[in-house]
């Protein structure tokens, strides 16, 4: 799927848009950086209740495409402007961790495997 | 590609904020130069793992690297309380980060097993009280992890 179809299935709001038509095939759904970057296979999208700025340079690291925020988390504005540096998209949704993970698996995206 | 590239960093210990943008200057370099993505990847996360427990446990340090065709090799030092035991914070889960630290998505014990993972070698100099110094190498060429 791409970034704009993940808009659609979370009704999610657009805090920054990077590529939106770029496509992503695995997702990842942490608080723990270090567990995310444990991940080998490129994730493409990140869905995270945390909002500091390093959600936005682990995703860097990992050459993710989006970053997703779960239960209506508001990033701060250094996260804002750090992922515009970048050119990931910033993506907020109402839904919970699990309802959020849950309908982009059902939609196709699955989870990466770690070695 | 140039034959030798040699970059040093200093890491601010007091802003955790900024921790990562050496990391991200290598990565940025390393795409500039064109080196192979896989490598590119593996650097940046090791690194970017080193600089997070420098800010995390050390109050910052100084970071050397090498870039040439075959290998990135990257030096972290710093003058924090060093690790009482290194065979315990290899293991996946073990941490000593306070939970200040976790809050804010890290400390979960993965820091140094994620190094050694990522890199083709890795070698760690620590005395307590004094520092900690860790060496590590990612080829350019290894076997593709994943």
């Amino acid at each position: 799927m791409m970034v704009r179809d993940i808009i659609r299935i979370l009704d999610a709001k657009v805090l920054m848009a990077g590529n939106l038509d770029i496509e992503v095939k695995t997702a990842c759904g942490s608080d723990m950086m270090s567990d995310v970057l444990a991940f080998v296979k490129e994730q493409s999208v990140l869905l995270t209740g945390l909002t500091n700025p390093q959600v936005v340079r682990t995703a860097e690291m990992m050459d993710m495409h989006c970053i997703i925020f779960v239960r209506g988390k508001m990033p701060e504005e250094d996260l804002i402007s750090l992922a515009k540096q970048k050119e990931i998209s910033i993506l907020q949704t109402q839904h919970a961790m699990f309802t959020a993970c849950g309908l982009l698996y059902t939609n196709g995206l699955s989870g990466g495997s770690q070695s | 590609m140039i034959n030798i590239l040699s970059l040093d960093y200093v890491v601010p210990g007091d802003d955790f904020t900024r921790a990562g943008e050496a990391s991200s200057d290598v990565k940025r370099k390393l795409k500039q130069i064109g080196y192979e993505p896989d490598a590119i990847r593996r650097v940046a996360i090791a690194m970017y793992e080193g600089e997070i427990n420098m800010v995390i446990h050390a109050g910052g340090g100084l970071v050397h690297v090498e870039i040439d065709p075959e290998r990135v090799k990257m030096v972290l030092s710093d003058h924090g309380p060093g690790i009482r035991d290194v065979e315990m914070a290899m293991r996946e889960g073990y941490s000593t980060a306070p939970d200040r630290v976790r809050a804010l998505g890290f400390g979960a014990g993965m820091g140094l097993p994620n190094m050694k993972k990522y890199t083709d070698s890795m070698k760690i100099d620590t005395e307590i009280g004094k520092g900690t110094t860790l060496y590590m190498t990612v080829l350019a060429k290894s076997i593709t992890i994943g």
